[in-house]
Formats: structure tokens, sequence, C-alpha cells
């Protein structure tokens, strides 16, 4: 697109999609930390993550500033006005990731006194992979604003979905199986929850991007496979 | 009852709004001043009971389109103006058609207010007077009033009806322009920049009055501010070097327009 006949509009648009990009890069570091120090039990990185969540807290408050001075001064129009609004909406998701992260390494304290099982360990980190792939890939998009990707990258939430449910069922399994194994898969069960989490604001942010790139929304269900809401239930 | 779906309502909308009837059509409309030509077979209809914007860089043909549509370019030596353009089902070119009646039917507030060198009644009474609109003086004092009235001015005016018109400040003197308008009961307003001279709060005035004016008139401005269009119109016309570029929805055009020359004069951009 040709720039601004105003030049310093396009220096406010390119702030925006900067410290996007810089939010980003920072939630996705603190999820694959939070994920580690927890397979690891490793408190020091937990630590970092919680303290790292301030950083992304802030972007996100100079982000959503620098959004409304733009507003009022320049009154975008089409694409610039969703690009702003857009920014405003992917800056709250990826704080929110954050937050998740956050979560996910407090948790790291109180599990880290139990030994966790290997293949529960590989469940999670498997679950954080996917996560961690939709993640960066939406942050790839959101550099080159392909519609048709971020279309795809809001399909693949399902393989997500069903992973967290299969991990839900084999937590309860555990519990079942010795009440000693109840906190420590408590704990468990929300960070896979966390996660899970992550992967639909992943999908939040490709349907703003979408949006951004072509002023349509993205209608219809997305796809869902998480089931867990019915796990356990009573048949019949 | 079934709840419409969220498709259904905009496909009930839109239908609504295609329902509304064209208060003017114009069809091939080309406009020459001299061996210049200012616009390209323009075809534009204008809907009854809308405010329809016009929007497009300095020398697009916003203008002169807006003049065609009482003749107002008869009144510049070499222009020609081809096509065709209808009031209802007049045609507005017709030889046999009076262009003074024409232009009672549509009316027109121009850039810079000008009013009469005469008192603020007679500013507003002179319509009706020469139309023989009115049998007594009684008559034109209810026009004057009715008119200043629908104007948002009366008001601000009924005390000094009799002092100058060209004393009143800048958004009332074009108030009083759109009540002048107004007086001989026009069945389309066109406005050309009518804020142009304003400050911001008479600018509202006015964009206000516009939004009540809709329900008994058909208007049609021409503006330069894009937050203008968007404010007041229902629907909006992008013109580019003499032909028209996009017409569209106000609401889609200055959010997700279809016209990549219109998206790139509304957001400011080098096009």
């Amino acid at each position: 697109m040709s720039n601004h006949i105003v030049s310093v509009y396009d220096e406010d648009l390119k702030y925006l999609s900067r410290r996007i990009s810089e939010m980003g890069g920072l939630a996705e570091q603190m999820v694959a930390e939070s994920v580690r120090a927890l397979v690891n039990a490793d408190l020091g990185l937990a630590q970092k993550v919680i303290s790292d969540d301030v950083l992304l807290d802030e972007a996100e408050r100079q982000i959503g500033e620098k959004a409304i001075v733009t507003i009022a001064k320049r009154q975008p129009m089409a694409a610039d006005l969703r690009e702003i609004m857009g920014s405003i909406r992917i800056a709250a998701d990826l704080e929110r990731v954050g937050d998740l992260g956050k979560n996910t390494a407090k948790r790291v304290i109180a599990v880290a006194s139990t030994s966790l099982p290997r293949q529960l360990a590989r469940g999670l980190e498997h679950l954080a992979e996917l996560a961690l792939t939709q993640l960066k890939e939406v942050l790839d998009v959101y550099a080159s604003r392909s519609p048709e990707k971020a279309n795809s990258i809001r399909e693949r939430d399902e393989e997500i979905d069903a992973i967290y449910t299969s991990l839900f069922r084999e937590l309860l399994t555990y519990m079942m199986e010795d009440p000693r194994n109840i906190t420590s898969c408590t704990h468990l069960l929300f960070c896979a929850k966390n996660i899970e989490r992550i992967g639909d604001h992943a999908t939040n942010i490709a349907e703003t991007i979408y949006y951004m790139a072509t002023g349509s929304q993205l209608v219809g269900e997305r796809p869902k496979d998480d089931s867990s809401n019915t796990v356990g239930a009573v048949n019949g | 009852m079934n709840m419409m779906t969220e498709a259904a309502v905009e496909k009930a909308l839109d239908q609504k709004m295609n329902a509304v009837p064209y208060k003017m059509i114009g069809k091939d409309v080309s406009v020459f001043y001299g061996e210049k030509r200012a616009l390209f077979d323009v075809n534009l209809n204008i809907r009854e009971n809308t405010v329809t914007a016009l929007i497009g860089p300095s020398g697009c043909g916003k203008s002169t389109f807006l003049r065609t549509l009482n003749r107002m370019n008869d009144t510049i030596d070499h222009c020609r103006v081809t096509g065709k353009i209808t009031l209802d089902t007049d045609d507005i070119y017709d030889p046999q058609i009076d262009v003074v009646e024409l232009r009672a039917r549509v009316g027109m507030v121009f850039q810079k207010p000008n009013p009469f060198p005469k008192t603020i009644w007679e500013n507003v009474a002179y319509g009706p007077k020469i139309h023989g609109l009115a049998r007594s003086r009684a008559d034109l004092d209810t026009i004057v009033e009715q008119s200043l009235q629908k104007a948002g001015l009366f008001n601000e005016v009924k005390d000094r009806l009799h002092e100058a018109g060209t004393g009143l400040s800048g958004g009332q003197q074009q108030r009083l322009c759109i009540a002048r308008a107004i007086a001989v009961s026009p069945e389309v307003i066109l406005m050309d920049e009518p804020c142009s001279a304003l400050d911001p709060i008479a600018t509202a005035k006015v964009e206000e009055l516009i939004h009540e004016l809709r329900a008994n008139f058909t208007i049609v401005i021409v503006t330069h501010s894009m937050q203008q269009a968007a404010r007041v119109s229902q629907r909006t016309a992008m013109f580019h070097l003499g032909h028209l570029v996009e017409e569209n929805d106000t609401d889609k055009m200055f959010t997700n327009p279809d016209d990549q020359r219109t998206q790139d004069y509304i957001m400011g951009r080098f096009g």
C-alpha cells in the first residue's frame, strides 16, 4: 500500500505494528519458558517468567495509548482504522497469553516437590509445542497480513483442543489411581487449560488479522474439539 | 417465530435501502467546459429522503456534477452538458423546462454564506414572494417563521427579523441561507461545501440540521471533509478525474471501500 501524505502518520502505524511484534516475541518466549520450567521443575526460570509479565502488561498499555492518540489525531479511515482497532485487540490477546504463561509459572512452585510422571510431562510438552507453533505462525501472519493464512490457522485450533481433552482424561486417571496425585494433577490440569487457552488466543488473533486485511469478519462457529466438558459425565 | 440469521437481517436491510426510490437519476452525464471535459459518463442516482455525499480530490468533478442537478452550469459560458438527468419523471434538460421553477424544486446552498444585503425576514420571504407562494403578508410571515424554525435559527433571530441578515455570525448566515432555500419548499437541496467557512460548533449545528432536514428533503452534499461525509450521509459517491469511481453505503465506504482509489483517498495516501 502506498504511503500516507502525512509521513508521521506512517510512523505512528509502524510503531504499533513493531510493538505488537515485540509483544508477540515476548509472549512466545514466556510460554515456552513456563512449560520448560514446569517440566524441569526449574524455579529460577519460573520466577523469570513471572517478572517478565510486567513488561508485557506495560507494552499493552503503551500500545493502547498510542492507538487512542492516533485515532484522535488522524481520524483514521478504512484499512487504517481497522489496523489500529486490530492492534488494540491483538495487544489484549497477547497480554492474556502472557498472563497464562505467568499462571503456569506460578504453579511450578507447587508442582516442583512432586515427581512428575514422564508421560504426562511429554503430553504437556506436546500440547505446548502445538500452541506455540500456532502462536508463532499467527505472528508471522501478522507480519504478512495474509487473510488466507489467517483463516488456515483458525482451522487448526481443533488439534490442540483434542490433545487437551486426552490430557484431561489422563490426569483424571492418575487422580483416581492414587489420591496423593490430586494436588499436583489439579495444578497440571490448570496448566494444560492455560496452554489450551493460548491456542484460543492465537485463533482470536488470526480472526483479527483477517478482519484487518479484508474488512469482513470470519463468520460461523470456529472448529472445536474440546470435549473435556463432557468427560466423566454419566451417559443416558 | 424463527430468529432471523445475521445474514437474513442484513439482506432485509439491504432490500430496505435499495427499496428507497430514486428522486433524481443521472444517466451518462458528461460536462464540457469548452474543449475541456470535466465529467465522463457519470451514472449516479440520488435516493429520496437520503443524504448523498459527493467526495473526491479538488478538480474531480463533484461540484460540477452537483451543479448539473439544478442546471447551475447554464450560467457558465461554453459549458455543455450531455446525457440525461431526471427529477422524478421530468427530464431537467428538456428545453420546455422552466429553469427558474426547476431551481425552486432543487434548491442550493453555497460554500460561503451569501445572504442578500437585506433584512433576515426579506432574505427568507424573497423566494416565496417571487414564486407567488404567499397570498398575503400574514402568509409570508408564517412561511418565514416556519423556514427559520426548520433551519434551527428562529429562536436566535426572532427578536431581530428586520435587522440585516449580513449582521449575523457566519454559522447563522449559513443557516439563514438554508432557511432561504427551504422557504420555497424545494424537493431536493444541493449543498456545496456548506461548512467549509464555519467553525466546529457552527458546523455541528448545520450537520444536526442536515440530519433533521432529511425527513422532508432529499439532500446532496459536496464536502472535502471525509469525517463530515461519514457523519451526515447515508450514501457516498467518490469522484476522481471526472469519473464516478464508486458509490456505496456510507458505512461501507468508510470502513471497507471496494475501490482502491477510494481507499487511498479517504485514508490520505498517495493515489
